[in-house]
């Protein structure tokens, strides 16, 4: 959990500024503000429908692809704006990746699902290279060894928990500086799980990690930075073992207890 | 039925009342009533089994004897009947001065020369059988000489066709026990017939010209080599219009396309656009293409353009559906590392869509290969009777063929109609073989 020193401030990688969001007439995301830390893995938790995944979505304007979607306020990648005309939307979703909620490998081979992402961005100047590059993410993400011997099977063959790894090995293939989980390990079983969040360390540091999760335990373990979130307002943003253990807000300390959600 | 039993468990009647709540009793599930209840329910289900067996034997039953019907008359189609004749090319009667074929005009010279009267010379040695060669089997003459002129002055044995009577003859196509009047052929046909078969200056065997050649007054001299390549053709501008736009419209729709009232609009419109009889497309083409650009009539490009608008509807709305139905996890996925919306329809949509683009291309396609009436209001009946040279050329397709021979008063064209049926239902079943087989390679699912 968080042995971090919480009196050494980190560098700010993504900061969000009274961002709201509507779908259509109806407003998700209520002027949420939030500094996301480089260093650390940032958590966002609260009971379904509180906004935690709209808000996710906007990092990397995933919420373009919603007809209905709009978003006011402004979200800073390195100080752009990433709204802005200036930031290219395709170069944003590259250096901001994103795990779904469900695994969704490209219906490709193993190989092919990790160097697609380098291939259209031209990241590998030869074969070599992209070798080197799927096996190095495969690596990062607990999946080497696995799969090693079977690179031209299918992605999608896999097991939950091996399909999940793939998509983050998809993600950091592509040498992101922000990953973006929405709910990374709700539809997988307690062991996948496991090595999810494990992996989520060992990624911590060399990307600055924003995570959903429904599951307050997975928050306190992987986290040190922890964001409450309640009918589209952010009630409580702090150190994870601050909001777990001493929480500022009555309706925080109500979710963690477990008296809703 | 044993009393306690019939005292615990609640009568029919009882298990019928609404369910007061907290008063409802229990349910008894092996009572008469609930028993009857669950063989009548069995017997529901193999009621419904046997009908549904008893109608694919019915359809299967239709379909074989279709088929049967059709090859039984058709396959002597593909057969011919030649007749052996001793022909001297003499230059005086073909009207050829020797001399001539030393001169650069020598081609010309045998082309234009006189075949049909050397015909009529050679068949006058048949003797009493005079008029069994085919009106057009001077033909055979002229390619004979032309492949080889030294053969100018000598004799040679040469098969040339029958007409139809005799070759129908030959296959047993009349019963000679009926009468002349109503039998279909006269008895000079059947004796010159038995007098040549006696002779051995008959044979039957495969029927080049059938397969070589485009449409003709003469039943033993029609081919369908002309209206397939007519049919092709056609296909081919059909295929090569249709398929792209198609497609196209298909993913502007559904991938880019906002969702107001003029894509609500559009939508309708194909979905009433493919419900539209065929022949009003053919007014359409006529009204368009040849009325108003002046293209020419019946031509292949004309009668493509056509069936082009009429497949475009189908394409479109087969394509929409087999897009939509890519899970919009990969559209996510794809987008999630940073791909275009370009390279997410082109790398990820398309490829998982194409099977169901492609099995709604080939339905497009076998409707276009069978549609006969938007094609007879653009002049794809006329009577050609040259293979079409090209787009633009004057050309007939399969179907078309069918209904003119079937139309045809000759009864030499009744097997001539089965067999350009074969041969359009080969087709077809070529063109639905490839695109199963098409379907199967990229439907390779990982």
């Amino acid at each position: 959990m968080s042995d971090y020193p919480s009196n050494t401030v980190p560098e700010t990688k993504m900061t969000a500024r009274n961002v709201s969001v509507f779908y259509g007439a109806k407003q998700a995301l209520k002027s949420v503000s939030i500094d996301v830390s480089r260093e650390h893995v940032t958590a966002f938790i609260g009971p379904s429908g509180c906004g935690k995944s709209t808000f996710l979505r906007c990092f990397n304007r995933m919420n373009d692809t919603v007809e209905s979607a709009r978003v006011e306020g402004e979200i800073k990648l390195d100080g752009t704006d990433v709204y802005s005309p200036e930031m290219d939307v395709v170069q944003l979703r590259a250096r901001v990746g994103m795990v779904f909620q469900k695994p969704n490998p490209f219906p490709k081979s193993i190989y092919e699902n990790i160097a697609y992402g380098p291939r259209i961005h031209g990241l590998a100047r030869s074969k070599a290279d992209m070798d080197g590059i799927v096996e190095g993410s495969l690596r990062r993400a607990g999946l080497w060894d696995e799969v090693k011997d079977r690179l031209a099977e299918s992605g999608t063959a896999m097991s939950g928990g091996q399909q999940q790894r793939l998509c983050i090995a998809r993600a950091i293939a592509v040498d992101p500086e922000v990953i973006l989980m929405d709910e990374p390990c709700s539809a997988l079983d307690p062991i996948a799980t496991a090595k999810i969040e494990e992996l989520i360390d060992e990624l911590r540091g060399r990307y600055a990690i924003v995570i959903v999760t429904h599951n307050m335990q997975q928050a306190a373990r992987v986290s040190q930075k922890t964001a409450f979130f309640h009918l589209g307002t952010m009630v409580e943003y702090g150190d994870t073992s601050t909001i777990f253990t001493n929480p500022a807000e009555s309706r925080t300390k109500d979710y963690i207890t477990g008296r809703y959600g | 039925m044993n009393s306690a039993l019939t005292s615990t468990a609640p009568t029919d009647g009882a298990e019928r009342q609404p369910a007061v709540a907290g008063k409802r009793l229990q349910t008894d599930w092996s009572s008469p009533a609930m028993r009857s209840r669950v063989r009548a329910r069995y017997r529901a289900e193999a009621t419904f089994r046997y009908t549904g067996l008893a109608a694919l034997l019915l359809a299967a039953l239709f379909l074989g004897f279709l088929l049967f019907t059709i090859v039984r008359d058709g396959w002597t189609g593909f057969q011919s009947t030649d007749v052996k004749v001793s022909v001297t090319y003499d230059p005086a009667t073909l009207m050829i001065d020797p001399a001539a074929l030393k001169t650069p005009e020598a081609a010309q010279a045998l082309r234009s020369a006189d075949y049909a009267a050397l015909m009529i010379e050679a068949v006058g040695q048949l003797g009493g059988a005079a008029d069994v060669v085919s009106e057009g089997a001077w033909l055979i003459l002229r390619e004979n000489l032309e492949a080889d002129p030294t053969l100018l002055g000598k004799t040679q044995s040469v098969w040339v066709p029958a007409k139809s009577n005799i070759d129908l003859l030959a296959k047993g196509k009349f019963d000679l026990a009926e009468p002349e009047l109503t039998r279909g052929v006269s008895d000079d046909d059947v004796s010159d017939y038995t007098q040549l078969k006696q002779r051995g200056l008959l044979r039957t065997g495969f029927n080049r010209i059938f397969v070589t050649m485009a449409d003709s007054t003469n039943p033993e001299l029609a081919g369908i080599w002309g209206a397939a390549l007519g049919s092709l053709l056609t296909l081919l501008i059909t295929i090569g219009l249709s398929f792209p736009i198609g497609v196209m419209a298909a993913i502007y729709l559904e991938e880019f396309a906002p969702r107001n009232r003029w894509t609500d609009l559009i939508e309708v419109s194909i979905n009433n656009l493919a419900a539209v009889p065929s022949i009003i497309f053919g007014l359409l083409g006529l009204a368009v293409f040849l009325n108003f650009f002046g293209m020419p009539r019946s031509a292949p490009l004309v009668g493509g353009l056509t069936l082009a608008l009429m497949t475009l509807p189908v394409i479109v709305i087969a394509s929409r559906v087999a897009i939509k139905a890519v899970p919009p996890s990969i559209r996510d996925a794809a987008l999630g590392i940073g791909s275009s919306p370009i390279q997410v329809v082109f790398q990820h949509v398309i490829p998982m869509a194409l099977p169901g683009i492609l099995t709604g291309t080939i339905i497009g396609m076998a409707r276009a290969l069978g549609e006969t009436a938007p094609l007879l209001l653009i002049g794809m009946r006329a009577f050609v009777v040259d293979t079409p040279q090209g787009f633009e050329s004057p050309a007939t397709v399969l179907p078309v063929q069918v209904f003119l021979w079937s139309d045809d008063v000759q009864r030499g064209f009744i097997e001539k109609t089965s067999a350009a049926i074969i041969v359009l239902l080969v087709i077809l079943l070529l063109m639905n073989s490839l695109a199963i087989y098409l379907r199967n390679k990229f439907e390779r699912r990982w």
